[in-house]
């Protein structure tokens, strides 16, 4: 039997298994990341060779990206972010319906990289909170799994009161975003 | 290319437009340096009786240390029939930025007219629309004049000397 997934903790015997909601909808969701690929630049080829064949993103639950972000859970912003981009950006972060994950892959999307310039934003981070950040320029395919499956560990441990929080409410606020609260 | 052909070209040039100052750089392609007030007047002769139907770019320049011609607008533009190729410069003052559009003689003068307001400041008079095409909307300056650092003020993890700086 192929084991496709590790079977959380909880309480086995015969006919039943019982666990935690927090494990089982964390197992659901780091297994079924929805991605939403903001491409701009060479990072996306990466990410392009990421989803195909030989590296093959659908091994963790990732084969269905999504172009609309109200079905997505994961932001996977890859490329330089030009000032001008930036609110098209946070409107697609805002249209995304909790919870959701940002992943920020290569050195521009990161920190600007080498455009340190006036009309490259200096990281994605100065408008939308970041969950995981991926170095290079551009980083192999090798990397980006090892982001999304740091993404994955994020989903898996989560609580689910997490999102609820006054603490993640005041960090959405100071990056003025809307809170549903 | 042949030199009788561009000897035609100047000296139809110099006849009508005494002032110019025609030139040709290292690579054989003939500058002319002419008033905006004429360039209107000149770029029409080009295209109606010298054939130049292909204007290539606009452009702008910054030399902040030449007197009363900090600002430059460059034109390319193309005999397609010919193959010649002319560069026309139009030297401006910062006190006085403003030179005619040339979009009634090309309307691709549009954007590129657009883009030189965007990242100097010369105000192209007469232009139908003429707005930021490129930088954010709500820029407040120009930012290819050499009177601005190139670097971004809202950077917070770079060193100056990881950039050769």
């Amino acid at each position: 039997m192929v084991n496709i997934v590790e079977q959380p903790e909880g309480h086995e015997g015969q006919g039943f298994f019982a666990t935690s909601m927090d494990k089982a909808i964390g197992l659901a969701r780091a297994n079924s990341l929805w991605p939403l690929p903001f491409a701009t630049s060479c990072c996306g080829i990466e990410f392009m060779a990421t989803m195909s064949a030989n590296y093959d993103l659908a091994r963790f639950g990732s084969e269905r990206l999504s172009f609309t972000p109200r079905q997505c859970d994961l932001l996977m912003v890859m490329g330089t972010i030009s000032k001008k981009l930036g609110p098209v950006l946070k409107q697609v972060y805002d249209q995304m319906a909790e919870p959701k994950w940002v992943l920020s892959v290569g050195a521009c999307a990161c920190t600007g990289g080498i455009f340190d310039t006036y009309s490259v934003l200096q990281g994605i981070d100065k408008i939308i909170p970041v969950d995981v950040y991926v170095p290079g320029c551009p980083p192999r395919p090798e990397q980006i799994i090892e982001g999304l499956m740091k993404i994955q560990e994020l989903a898996k441990n989560e609580s689910l009161r997490r999102r609820n929080s006054d603490e993640y409410q005041k960090m959405l606020e100071s990056y003025n975003i809307e809170t549903t609260k | 290319m042949e030199n009788s052909t561009i000897q035609d070209i100047t000296s139809s040039i110099e006849s009508k437009f005494p002032n110019c100052v025609i030139t040709t750089d290292s690579y054989g392609m003939s500058n002319i340096v002419c008033s905006r007030e004429s360039i209107i007047d000149l770029v029409g002769h080009l295209k109606h009786d010298l054939g130049f139907g292909f204007l290539t770019d606009i452009c702008g320049a910054h030399y902040p240390l030449s007197e009363n011609q900090e600002f430059q607008v460059v034109y390319h533009i193309h005999n397609l029939y010919k193959n010649v190729r002319l560069r026309l410069k139009v030297n401006l003052a910062t006190a006085d930025l403003a030179i005619p559009t040339m979009v009634n003689l090309f309307p691709a003068a549009n954007w590129m007219e657009r883009e030189t307001f965007d990242f100097y400041g010369i105000i192209f008079e007469g232009h139908p629309d003429l707005r930021r095409i490129l930088n954010m909307e709500d820029m407040d300056y120009h930012p290819l004049r050499k009177e601005y650092a190139l670097e971004d003020e809202t950077r917070s993890d770079k060193k100056d000397s990881f950039f050769g700086r």
